[in-house]
């Protein structure tokens, strides 16, 4: 050890980066039936950027989550209010169709849910449902997609095979290449990774790496320490409130909300 | 280690073993009951029946002397009746089955429809028969026709084949659904390319146990007066027929023994055309459980 | 309520650590400076052995503090506290090692009778030992103005370094057959203005506890 005393510099501790927002959402609340699921929320999403959804089971950042893709139109009795802005336009509006919005708002679940039938058939899924039948042109989607879910060289050798034979990680790699195969520009992950193992889960996160060159990507998730690792910005959902969003290191290392540091530090009550 | 077991109850637990050995011997009894009095049939009727099983028995037309008889026209007719009913029931069945689990809103009127069709599984065919005889016999015109009894069968396993069918479509996982709809499908394209594919096998069980039960029946076919003699095969929808068990009925109804015979015969056709139906349903759905 | 009970009572654990460990440098320091004040031999040896002591607190802070963070992933201010405890640990233990060399120049000067009544040398050392007893309040507390005041100090220590410093070399000219003597008496002033600095560190440990921001106290 150096016996000289050192002078530690002025440093901040975050660094701006400047991301273009590409989700707006102003004075939202989302109601199914009468209990009020989510209350006033105001965030945005930045741009080719991973932003991370954390909180207690039940606190809405699944249901937030959902409304990005509309896919809680199919709960009854479910009604939103306020904005939702993708883009520039109002998804909720008239002028959106939902299948269009779908398409350019992709979605992976938490359990792998590929479709039984091959490992093909199941990218190519997508692309036929907008309409795509030639052969060399799926052929190429198909490729690109795998490729871009890290997957290609594992199965470029058994497209025909059944979407089943692969393992749990590689099914929820599918997922994302399906998902991609529509050229989504947003991509939702909910809570992708919970059930897979260490090793998979760490082969998602690089790609989450790899994919926010291209997409947005929003992603719920319980694991905390998964947020803090992998995502730009970071958001805390209490009982349906959005109670912080902050760049995640700074988020990590000095929350503002004294809620946000108790949940993060685990002395959550 | 040997403290561990020396506080057991010897005695309490011989007597438990005992118990246990009594109740195992009991429900053994209670299948071996069922084993014993189907194989003491199926021994009876083969044991008869053998010596008619030649190929007359499939290219003769029934005849009165006992030895000249065949159920050519039963087996066609059976045949027909069954190619006829298949394309009806599974349309109108599986139909129903995907309105009501994917289109229909969840209120109370579904539900009553729900409960109709599950009470109408178990209403005995006979009423269907009655039924038949008044819509198609009657109303319709259609008199005895080969027509008339395939739409009276279609009707009796139509709620047979909306449940299983229900049950199948219900059976797909809603990630499935989900994944589909992600992907920007519409509520046809999720039912067509992802519910459909996955449910079919289970659907085809459903409905080929439905059909065989149909091919078995006799009552409702009796009521809408189905012929028990037919020396020919039927032309057109129009016709009058007769089915295997409407034959065989007819045979065990006469007095000579060689009847009685042709009879076993005629029910060991009737048998193995119901062990392949039922063989295809469970390959179906061995393939079904393989995709899950 | 969740309460992460054990987490607690181990980050307890740590501060009550480095207290033991303050308060022994401060003890150190103070004695180091009495013996040589006295020219205590005996004493001074006493103060060497016991820095076996010191390291090993060191390492059972290093210790636990890396099996928190391997253990309970800690984030924000959790974080922080380990972090702090770990720089905190081996500033105390560099203090300790200065007072040790005091102690060891007590040693060599066995024998010599000083060259004078030392007066601004205990004075400073009674400064810093102030400064010792501040940082380590001004952390148990999280206290980051006392951190502050504590860091003023600093300053008053370099001051009466530069007074010794030039007294010293004075000295020098007119008896430069002590040259040895008037040597080690420079190097127990460095020493302790070395304490000094190492007490500012702690104390912008405690501002980046609090804060998470990085100030230099030192200029």
């Amino acid at each position: 050890m150096s016996t000289t005393t050192e002078a530690p510099q002025v440093k901040e501790t975050t660094k701006t980066v400047d991301f273009k927002t590409i989700i707006d959402i102003k004075d939202m609340d989302l109601y199914y039936g009468t209990y009020h699921a989510l209350k006033k929320v105001n965030l945005t999403i930045p741009e080719k950027a991973v932003t991370a959804f954390i909180g207690p089971s039940g606190c809405g950042k699944s249901t937030l989550l959902r409304t990005l893709n509309r896919m809680n139109d199919m709960i009854p009795n479910t009604r939103i209010e306020g904005l939702v802005d993708i883009a520039g336009t109002d998804i909720y509006s008239n002028e959106v169709d939902v299948e269009t919005l779908r398409k350019k708002v992709g979605m992976v679940f938490q359990q792998a849910n590929p479709f039984p039938k091959s490992i093909y058939d199941n990218v190519a899924y997508g692309p036929r449902l907008h309409g795509i039948k030639n052969k060399a042109q799926l052929d190429e989607i198909v490729e690109q997609s795998l490729k871009q879910a890290a997957l290609w060289n594992e199965v470029k050798d058994f497209l025909k095979r059944s979407a089943f034979s692969l393992s749990g990680g590689q099914q929820q790699r599918l997922c994302i290449a399906r998902a991609l195969a529509v050229n989504p520009e947003i991509l939702l992950m909910d809570e992708a990774t919970s059930a897979l193992d260490p090793i998979s889960t760490l082969k998602i996160e690089e790609l989450t790496q790899e994919l926010k060159n291209k997409y947005t990507i929003v992603m719920v998730t319980h694991n905390m320490h998964q947020a803090a690792r992998i995502s730009d910005q970071t958001v805390f959902f209490l009982n349906g409130e959005v109670v912080e969003f902050d760049q995640t290191d700074k988020l990590f290392s000095n929350p503002s909300d004294k809620r946000t540091e108790d949940y993060i530090t685990g002395r959550f009550g | 280690m040997n403290n561990l077991f020396q506080d057991a109850n010897r005695q309490q637990i011989s007597g438990r073993r005992r118990n246990d050995l009594i109740w195992r011997i009991l429900f053994l009894g209670a299948t071996l009951f069922g084993i014993v009095a189907l194989s003491a049939l199926i021994i009876t009727i083969v044991t008869d029946g053998i010596a008619r099983l030649n190929p007359d028995l499939f290219t003769n037309y029934p005849s009165r002397r006992a030895s000249a008889s065949g159920m050519k026209s039963a087996i066609v007719g059976s045949l027909y009746m069954l190619c006829l009913m298949a394309p009806i029931s599974f349309v109108l069945g599986v139909g129903a089955a995907i309105y009501l689990e994917e289109y229909a809103p969840k209120n109370r009127f579904t539900r009553l429809i729900q409960l109709n069709i599950s009470t109408l599984a178990g209403v005995p065919s006979i009423v269907y028969g009655i039924l038949g005889l008044a819509i198609f016999v009657r109303t319709f015109g259609l008199e005895r026709s080969l027509l008339s009894g395939a739409l009276t069968m279609t009707l009796l396993v139509l709620p047979i084949i909306i449940v299983a069918s229900q049950e199948a479509i219900r059976a797909v996982p809603r990630a499935r659904r989900d994944a589909s709809f992600a992907l920007g499908a519409t509520k046809w394209q999720t039912v067509s390319r992802s519910v459909l594919p996955s449910a079919i096998s289970a659907i085809m069980t459903g409905v080929i146990l439905a059909l065989s039960r149909a091919i078995g029946e006799t009552a409702p076919l009796i009521i809408i007066g189905a012929a028990t003699y037919v020396a020919f095969l039927p032309e057109s929808l129009f016709d009058t027929f007769t089915v295997m068990p409407i034959q065989i009925y007819n045979w065990i109804a006469r007095p000579q023994e060689a009847f009685q015979d042709l009879a076993a015969s005629g029910i060991i056709v009737l048998m193995i055309m119901l062990v392949i139906m039922n063989v295809a349903a469970i390959m179906l759905r061995n393939k079904y459980q393989k995709n899950i | 309520m969740i309460q992460r009970r054990d987490f607690d009572l181990a980050l307890g654990e740590l501060s009550t650590l480095l207290e033991e460990m303050g308060r022994r440098v401060e003890r150190a320091l103070v004695e180091s400076v009495e013996s040589l004040k006295t020219q205590d031999v005996a004493r001074a040896k006493e103060i060497i052995e016991k820095d076996a002591e010191l390291n090993q607190l060191e390492n059972d802070i290093m210790d636990i503090g890396s099996k928190l963070i391997l253990t309970q992933q800690p984030v924000a201010k959790d974080l922080r506290r380990i972090l702090v405890a770990f720089r905190i640990a081996s500033d105390l233990e560099r203090m300790g090692d200065l007072s040790i060399d005091i102690a060891k120049v007590v040693v060599r000067l066995e024998g010599q009778p000083l060259i004078k009544e030392l007066v601004d040398i205990p004075r400073m050392a009674e400064i810093v030992q102030k400064m010792i007893e501040d940082s380590i309040k001004a952390y148990e507390r999280e206290d980051v103005d006392l951190a502050y005041k504590m860091a003023k100090e600093d300053d008053l220590v370099d001051q009466l370094y530069g007074q010794i410093l030039r007294d010293l070399y004075q000295y020098i000219v007119e008896n430069p057959h002590n040259a040895s003597q008037v040597m080690l008496l420079n190097f127990v002033g460095r020493y302790i203005e070395r304490i000094a600095d190492h007490a500012t560190n702690i104390g912008e440990s405690v501002v980046y506890l609090v804060t998470n921001s990085r100030p230099d106290l030192n200029s």
